[in-house]
């Protein structure tokens, strides 16, 4: 930062800053700092008493067979929203881009979900699509499938999967309109001047050039589906049916506030809290960078 | 980023560009209004299943137009109280929520437009250190700390409480890292003009700073506000009595699959009134909403 003008005094600054701190340490490092000693102590089962085990938690959740089935749960939730939420909002960006009229209706139609909590994103879905009185369940039974998402695991995560998708197409949406306007037109049309068809022109001018959006959206997306999607899995399907769909974040609720393990449960906020500053680090990394391959 | 562009001018058609065809853009109708149909249908339905008799809805399938309960609907919901729910009416929810709401969007604001204050136009011992704490919480959001947090909050007696549903959650590094960017870019020589006329920091950020911030509290504003309306986690945690949920909350509990007895048309009434307002927020204030959305995340 160069040196600019400020001004001279000594004690407003700290009187400024004073609410914000305070908040932050009550609310965020004691918390944090707490998890990190409770992920290195086992209580005994009643709570009287507890000892120091060093990373035995970590070596214990780390070896749970249900704690890797919810790395894997949460690794195939989030490719699979990232990848749907993303690709149709790609697809729809491109296409608002083509047209001129009924743009903007186009765009206010598009962001409405941004405006809805995931978790009641979950329910309308959960209500489409309820074996029992869902409509859209009713016309899938009518096409011979047997749907039952309160049964099915992997129907449970294709819902779950619809929803969480669904509520952030708008965030995608916006955001890859904005990265395509900035792509200069000349170069498109110049493009079609030399004869390269539509789907040329996308995959080797568009698409390449779109790159930093979509990896910093594939940053917010994962981040998105991680930590954001919990309303959904809680009021959806519970982490289940079994443990179909509990991803690591449910996990750590469950574990910690249902099943009051919470040596456990604090081993595993601190696994969560390593990815998120890994995330967050890539994304200042490279998005910070505006990285351009080309 | 480029800021996506406002409505174009009306000028009825679409126009061509080089290696464009009229087929190729009936087709991006086609498929911007199947995109349209997909994301709007959920809320279209909800808002049709909100208007008919329990009986209707339990018969699958619905119809797609509207019935003739609306009235009956929302005035049992809005001020009869949901069973399911002790009783509590959504009116009392929509006020928690709006509390909540307003009370995290301003409240991060206010602090953040503070601390950013003094970060960039003071000098003091510590300057830094206090910028990266706030930074660094960027990393530690409330799912990574539900228990110890939530301890706290049983020791502070804050469950149950509006101050224990909004003051959590309006430290911000986010808001702070904005208005920071934002006040570096403002000139020295207006802070210098205006310790040459008298004015003390003060003065300066009344009548200057907080003047030139407008649209970007406005922009800020509208995202925090979804941000708090939406909350799902933290009410979860910190509220027990049902006349404190946020409506969000209280849906989750009005909903049970195992049992026949959700009040479905009640659920789907509370379920309109829950997104409506965030809704109308967005769509009314989609300009602020998209800048705001594209600068916060920069």
């Amino acid at each position: 930062m160069s040196p600019r003008v400020v001004f001279p005094n000594k004690i407003l600054p700290y009187l400024l800053v004073a609410p914000q701190l305070a908040i932050t340490l009550v609310f965020f490092y004691w918390p944090a700092s707490q998890a990190l000693r409770q992920s290195m102590l086992r209580e005994d089962p009643f709570g009287l008493s507890s000892k120091f085990v060093w990373f035995d938690n970590f070596k214990k959740v780390l070896s749970d067979p249900n704690y890797l089935n919810s790395i894997q749960v949460t690794a195939i939730f989030s490719i699979s929203v990232a990848a749907v939420a993303m690709g149709t909002a790609l697809l729809l960006a491109v296409m608002a881009e083509k047209v001129v009229r009924s743009r903007g209706l186009y765009r206010t139609l598009m962001i409405w979900p941004y405006a809805v909590a995931p978790a009641i994103a979950g329910m309308l879905w959960l209500f489409l699509f309820n074996p029992s009185i869902g409509s859209l369940a009713y016309g899938l039974r009518w096409l011979g499938i047997n749907w039952d998402p309160l049964l099915d695991g992997e129907q449970a995560m294709a819902l779950v999967v619809a929803a969480a998708s669904w509520k952030q197409i708008s965030y995608n949406f916006l955001f890859f309109v904005a990265g395509l306007q900035a792509i200069p037109k000349t170069l498109i049309e110049a493009a079609a001047i030399d004869g390269a068809g539509e789907n040329k022109r996308f995959w080797t001018i568009v698409f390449p050039l779109l790159a930093p959006t979509t990896f910093f959206l594939l940053v917010v997306n994962t981040v998105y589906a991680f930590f954001d999607t919990f309303g959904i899995i809680h009021a959806v399907t519970g982490g289940g049916p079994g443990k179909a769909t509990e991803t690591l974040v449910y996990k750590v609720y469950n574990d910690g506030f249902v099943n009051l393990i919470l040596g456990d449960s604090a081993a595993q906020s601190v696994i969560l809290m390593v990815i998120v500053i890994a995330l967050t680090a890539v994304q200042f990394r490279y998005v910070e960078k505006k990285v351009h391959y080309g | 980023m480029a800021e996506p562009k406002a409505l174009p001018p009306a000028s009825g058609h679409d126009k061509l560009m080089i290696g464009q065809s009229v087929t190729g853009i009936y087709v991006a109708h086609a498929i911007l209004i199947l995109g349209i149909v997909i994301v709007a249908f959920p809320i279209y339905y909800t808002f049709v299943a909100s208007t008919h008799s329990l009986q209707t809805i339990l018969r699958p399938p619905l119809p797609l137009l509207p019935g003739d309960r609306f009235f009956e609907n929302y005035a049992e919901a809005l001020f009869g109280g949901v069973g399911r729910i002790g009783g509590v009416s959504v009116a009392t929810l929509l006020f928690n929520t709006t509390v909540v709401a307003l009370g995290i969007a301003i409240g991060k604001i206010i602090i953040s437009l503070l601390s950013a204050y003094a970060i960039v136009f003071f000098r003091f011992p510590l300057r830094m250190t206090f910028f990266w704490l706030i930074f660094i919480t960027l990393m530690l959001p409330v799912e990574v700390r539900i228990l110890p947090t939530y301890k706290v909050m049983v020791d502070l007696g804050l469950i149950d409480t509006y101050t224990g549903l909004i003051v959590p959650l309006i430290a911000s590094a986010t808001a702070t890292l904005l208005f920071r960017q934002f006040f570096l870019t403002i000139p020295g020589e207006l802070v210098e003009a205006a310790r040459v006329d008298g004015a003390g920091p003060w003065r300066f950020f009344w009548d200057i700073l907080l003047p030139l911030s407008r649209t970007n509290i406005a922009a800020l504003f509208v995202i925090l506000f979804i941000y708090g309306w939406t909350q799902y986690l933290w009410p979860l945690l910190v509220t027990n009595r049902n006349d404190m949920n946020t409506i969000v909350i209280a849906l989750r509990k009005m909903i049970s699959f195992a049992d026949a007895d959700t009040e479905w048309h009640l659920v789907m009434v509370t379920s309109m009134l829950a997104i409506v307002p965030p809704i109308l927020v967005v769509v009314l204030m989609q300009r602020w909403f998209v800048r705001g959305l594209v600068d916060t995340e920069k």
